[in-house]
Parts: C-alpha cells; sequence; structure tokens
C-alpha cells in the first residue's frame, strides 16, 4: 500500500538511516575504518537517559542532551583508546580492535546494568500524532524528519565553511596531502570520531523513542542499516552516506511491500544481498568520489 | 641419500604439526586416564574450537582477508550434520514441517559429520566465488553480510532449523577421543595447506597482491579453493559442536562465536597454525577460568547482583592489549618448528619475520 503514510514511514526511516550512515562514513572516509562499535554508541547514550531518570527528575530535553554528550565523549574515547595505538598497524588490526570494543561495550553493560531492557522515558509528544491530509502521523516521525534535516543543513554548513570541516573532507580526499599541508591528524580523526558519536547519540534518541527500552544489544539493528546504506550509497563520499540512508530507508519499506508475506522474514537477507550485490558491481556505490580508497599508514 | 635419512630431512622440515600435536595428545590422553567430568568436557571443548580456530586460520591467515563469516558454515554444518544423524522419532518431535524425504534418514555420526561438512563446502563454494575479487573493507563487509544471511535463513527457515527456537534431541556423539582425533587431524591439514604451492601462492598475494598476479598467481582462484577447503573445516566442526552440545538455536552461530574464535586465532597470531593452536589453548583455559570464578562469586553471592559478560569484558580488553603492543599474536606468525642444531622455539628466518607482520 503506497500512499502518504507509507512516505511518510519510509522518509522517517531513510532520515534516520541517513545520519547513522552519515556517522559511519565520516570516520571511513579518513581512516578506512568500518567501526563495528558504532551501534553501541547509541545504546551508551540510551543507557545514559535511563540513568539519568532512575537518579532524578530532570526535564526529557536536557537528559537527551546530556545522552548526546556522552555518545560524543564515548567516542573520542574509543578512538584515544583502542584505535589511535592500532592506527598505524593493519587494516584487520582496526576492524578486530572496533570488534573488540564493540563486545566490551556490549557485555560492559551487561555486567553494569543488566541483561534485562530498562524503561527509558520519552516526551509526551512522542505518542502523540497529528492528521495530515487524512494519513495518521505520529510526531515522533516529523520530529525526526525536520531534525535530521536541520542537522544535516548544519553539518553541510560545518563541512563547507569552517577551518574544521574543510580540513575534515580534504584528510576524506587525501590524508597524507592534508598532513603535509600541516593539519594536525589527531585532531582530525578525533573530530571525526566526535561528529559520529554525535549523530548516533541523535539517532539514538528516536531509534529509542521507538520502543522506549533500551537493552545491551540494541545497537546491533542500527549498525546493520548503517552498513547497507553507506554501501548503496558509496563509501567514500558523504553525500553517498546520505543518499544511500534515504535509498535504504525507501528500500525497506519498498521490500516490505512488495515481498509476499511468507518472504517478509527474510527482509534482512534480501537487504545484505543487495549489498553483496553492490559491492560486487558498483563498489563504489550510487554517488561516485575521486577519492583513491587510500589508507591512512 | 638413503631412504632413512630422507625421512629424517622431511620430519625435520615438517616438524611444526608434529610438536602441535604431540603435546596436545598427551592432554588428550592424560585427561582420558584422569576421567574428571568437568576436564573432559573443557579438553573436548578445546578441541572442537581448535579444529574452528584452524578452519579461520586456514583462510584468514594465509589470504590476509578478515572473515566473520566462517561461523555461519560451522551453523550450516551443525544443522545439515545433525538432520542426517538424529532417529527419525527424534525429528518428529523436534521437527514436525520435515521436508518428508528428510524424516526417515537415519545414518551413522561420521557419515553425517562428513555430509554437513561437504554441504557447507559446496555452498562456501557457491556463494563465495564471486567475493573472492574484493579485498580489505569491501571484503570484510561482504563476508560479514554473507553471515548476517546465513543466520537470518537460518533463524528463519523453520522447516529444517525449527525457526528461531532451540533444536533438540539430538544424540550426544561428539566424545574427547573423536574431538582429539579430529582436532590432530586438522593441525596437519592446516600445515600441510599452508605449505602446499596454492597455500603459498596464497600467502604471497597476502603479502604483495599486484607482486604476486604479477608473477601470475591467479589470486581469486586461490582464495577460493582455500576458502571452499576452509568452510569444509568450518561445517565439521560445527558438526562436532552440535553433537557435543546436543541442543542449540541458530543464535549459537553468530557474532558471539565469531568473537569467541577471532580471538583465540589473533591473541595466538593469525600468521600460523602454531598460533591457532596456542592462541585456542590459552584463550579456552583463560574463558573456563573465567566462567569459574564468575560461577562460583555468583553462587556464593558475594555481589548483590549475578554477574554476567566479566569473561567475555576481560577477553576483549585482552583482545585490544594483544592488537595495540603485539598486533601478530603470541607466535608473532612464526611456526614451533625443531633444529637440527638448536632445539628450541627459535627466531624465524627473515622472510617470515616479514610474513608475520601482517596480522
Amino acid at each position: 500500500m503506497i500512499n502518504l503514510e507509507w512516505f511518510l514511514n519510509a522518509l522517517t526511516l531513510g532520515s534516520l538511516c541517513a545520519l547513522l550512515a552519515l556517522g559511519l562514513v565520516i570516520v571511513y572516509g579518513i581512516l578506512k575504518l568500518v567501526n563495528f562499535a558504532y551501534g553501541e554508541l547509541i545504546m551508551i547514550a540510551g543507557y545514559t537517559i535511563y540513568i539519568l531518570s532512575t537518579a532524578g527528575a530532570l526535564p526529557w530535553l536536557v537528559m537527551a542532551v546530556i545522552a548526546v554528550l556522552v555518545a560524543m565523549v564515548t567516542s573520542y574515547l574509543t578512538e584515544l583508546v583502542a584505535f589511535r595505538p592500532v592506527r598505524t598497524k593493519s587494516l584487520t588490526a582496526m576492524l578486530i580492535t572496533s570488534f573488540a570494543v564493540s563486545t566490551l561495550l556490549q557485555n560492559g553493560a551487561l555486567l553494569i546494568i543488566s541483561p534485562r531492557a530498562r524503561a527509558v522515558p520519552l516526551p509526551p509528544i512522542f505518542s502523540q500524532s497529528v492528521t495530515i491530509l487524512g494519513a495518521d502521523v505520529p510526531w515522533r516521525n516529523i520530529l525526526t524528519i525536520v531534525t535530521s534535516l536541520v542537522l544535516l543543513a548544519l553539518l553541510n554548513l560545518l563541512l563547507k565553511r569552517t577551518v574544521l570541516g574543510i580540513a575534515l573532507r580534504a584528510a576524506a580526499d587525501n590524508f597524507n596531502m592534508t598532513r603535509m599541508l600541516g593539519v594536525p591528524a589527531n585532531l582530525v580523526i578525533s573530530s571525526a570520531f566526535a561528529i559520529s558519536g554525535f549523530l548516533a547519540g541523535v539517532v539514538s534518541l528516536f531509534w529509542i523513542g521507538r520502543t522506549a527500552s533500551v537493552t545491551p544489544t540494541i545497537g546491533a539493528a542500527p549498525l546493520l542499516i548503517a552498513f547497507v546504506a553507506t554501501v548503496i550509497g558509496g563509501m567514500n563520499s558523504l553525500t553517498g552516506a546520505v543518499v544511500g540512508g534515504y535509498v535504504y530507508g525507501f528500500l525497506f519499506s519498498l521490500i516490505g511491500v512488495l515481498l509476499p508475506q511468507s518472504m517478509l522474514d527474510y527482509r534482512e537477507a534480501f537487504l545484505f544481498l543487495i549489498v553483496i550485490i553492490v559491492l560486487l558491481f558498483r563498489p563504489e556505490g550510487l554517488v561516485r568520489s575521486k577519492t583513491t580508497g587510500e589508507r591512512v599508514g | 641419500m638413503n631412504t632413512a635419512s630422507k625421512f629424517t630431512n622431511w620430519l625435520v622440515q615438517n616438524s611444526t604439526p608434529f610438536i602441535l600435536a604431540v603435546p596436545l595428545l598427551a592432554v588428550a590422553l592424560l585427561t582420558g586416564a584422569i576421567n574428571n567430568l568437568l576436564i573432559t568436557r573443557i579438553i573436548t571443548v578445546l578441541f572442537i574450537n581448535l579444529i574452528l580456530v584452524i578452519s579461520l586460520q586456514m583462510f584468514m591467515g594465509n589470504s590476509g582477508i578478515l572473515s566473520f563469516v566462517h561461523v555461519g558454515f560451522m551453523g550450516i554444518g551443525a544443522y545439515v550434520s545433525v538432520l542426517f544423524s538424529m532417529t527419525p522419532e527424534a525429528k518428529t518431535a523436534t521437527l514436525p514441517d520435515l521436508y518428508p524425504f528428510l524424516q526417515p534418514i537415519h545414518l551413522p555420526f561420521l557419515a553425517s559429520l562428513f555430509i554437513g561438512a561437504f554441504v557447507a563446502m559446496v555452498l562456501a563454494a557457491i556463494l563465495t566465488y564471486p567475493l573472492m575479487r574484493l579485498s580489505d573493507a569491501a571484503a570484510v563487509i561482504t563476508l560479514f553480510a554473507l553471515l548476517v544471511i546465513i543466520n537470518t535463513v537460518l533463524v528463519h527457515y523453520s522447516i529444517l532449523t525449527n525457526g528461531p527456537r532451540t533444536l533438540f534431541g539430538v544424540d550426544n556423539y561428539t566424545n574427547l577421543t573423536n574431538s582429539t582425533v579430529f582436532g590432530l587431524i586438522a593441525i596437519f591439514l592446516a600445515f600441510l595447506f599452508k605449505e602446499s604451492p596454492i597455500g603459498l601462492k596464497l600467502r604471497a598475494s597476502r603479502d604483495d597482491r599486484y607482486a604476486a598476479a604479477s608473477i601470475g598467481v591467479n589470486i581469486v582462484q586461490v582464495r577460493w579453493v582455500s576458502f571452499t577447503l576452509s568452510a569444509f573445516v568450518a561445517g565439521f566442526a560445527g558438526g562436532l559442536w552440535a553433537h557435543f552440545i546436543t541442543s542449540f538455536s541458530p543464535y549459537a552461530f553468530y557474532l558471539t562465536e565469531t568473537f569467541n574464535i577471532l580471538t583465540m586465532l589473533v591473541i595466538g597470531g593469525t600468521g600460523g597454525v602454531s598460533g591457532a593452536v596456542i592462541g585456542t589453548v590459552v584463550v579456552t583455559l583463560v574463558r573456563e577460568a573465567l566462567r569459574g570464578v564468575e560461577n562460583s562469586i555468583n553462587i556464593a553471592q558475594v555481589l548483590p547482583f549475578t554477574l554476567v559478560g566479566f569473561t567475555e569484558v576481560f577477553l576483549s580488553i585482552a583482545l585490544i592489549l594483544i592488537l595495540i603492543y603485539r598486533p601478530s599474536g603470541i607466535m608473532g606468525g612464526r611456526e614451533v618448528r625443531w633444529r637440527q642444531k638448536v632445539k628450541s622455539f627459535e627466531e624465524p628466518q627473515e622472510a617470515e619475520k616479514a610474513a608475520g607482520s601482517s596480522v
């Protein structure tokens, strides 16, 4: 059933995916690191809200801001402690490190908090909806779409108009040349991780808004989505990530409509099949970039 | 040179698997003599893990491509072997919707294991041939994608796997004896493969893709052969594991298990069979010790909450530290070997040192 409601749902999912994919690609573009620990940042933000809500009665917005900040700091710390020392080693070493960091954070949550789901408070607006042109649209979806668009616009400004943004884009294009021109490598990489954490934190608010609970393994699903979206869009381009995110949102919703009921369980398998096909026949993704795919050594 | 000295020479040149196998065999024999339930269980698990880690090493160590998917082929081997080894009555109980032609089949344990491994191998051969063209991050993501696909299929193919629910009614055929035998065979297989012409070509392509291609190595082909063979070993290990644990669900063959075998291989060192063996032994023992601590703390109720995930936290920190300070693992990509003059595990030749530098 393709109607306005379907379209808005797809757009909501697409917006979330675009932010997710962007967070993954901003690190990948510079380090060529597929960060498996990315999903855990979403979990961390969720648990931050949970812990804050048990500690005292803060307004939701304050808790949300703190949660995003904690995700940013965690992302930066993983870079500082785990990724920086292995950066100069092989790509495989870096990938395994990110897998280990992911396991560490997940099991850390198991150990410190609980394997069971924890309730996370939501603002009342998340459960209200509004009627637009006969379609029943939850406010959460509208907020997701608007927030994503605003953030994408702001990030665009940051990347195009500020020195840091230009350094980031230059580093993604040719990291060694950028370093030779005097841009400090650590600063660029740390900023990339912080932005990545920021995006994961924001996504977390809306992702958790769907279920109002957080578990240690909540990061797995968004991580897989980010993988699919970045590969479809193009791993070497920030624009590609955003395009890939929206394409994923519509593709996922389309498969939901087109696939017969009996095959719907295999939806994830189909999406990952698309990933493999894209990597085989158009490894540069939908949006081509000039980048060579050279790695930081 | 007479036959006897030729043989001695060969033995000295290929001493690695013997040096690795003898202590393991001794441990297995000792375990058999002690006949303690817990120790037997730990050593059996150790040998099953060993086969899995070796299967990963055969591909990852020689090709330099990080593979997340081996656990998926372990799962395929486990489910297929179980379908052939279960009694028809047990199948009716646990898999009521099973295809009628599979229903009456009841084969011996060994035949089921080989069928499971064979199916895993054939599927690997078909699925991964086009993927072997990819390297670096693209290869890692596609193999990861393949793991997700295999897991999704296992979780939802209820007719064959009982869906996300636990499959029960598997007979316990795996014991210390057969897991030891297959574990030792795997060591020899992996060593022979590594030293074979294909293994050599593959290692050349790992160290320098372009140089290897320029001297006529068909990289896609050697990677493919290695992957197919390693999937056979992974499937075999899956079958052994299934008949040891006797009830399991598809989630057993996903990221947690991937982390387990990857940790063993990386801590030991991916570059050689010795690394796989030593990593498996060290990590299995540490894991069991930590589990023991975790369980006794939980039982004694010293803490106000139950301890979960402590073992994984410890192992992931160990893994990160190894990657930071010794990225080529405990063995550093070397093999233990016997030299005629110096009887010790000694410094490798220059060429091997270079090979060991890649994780």
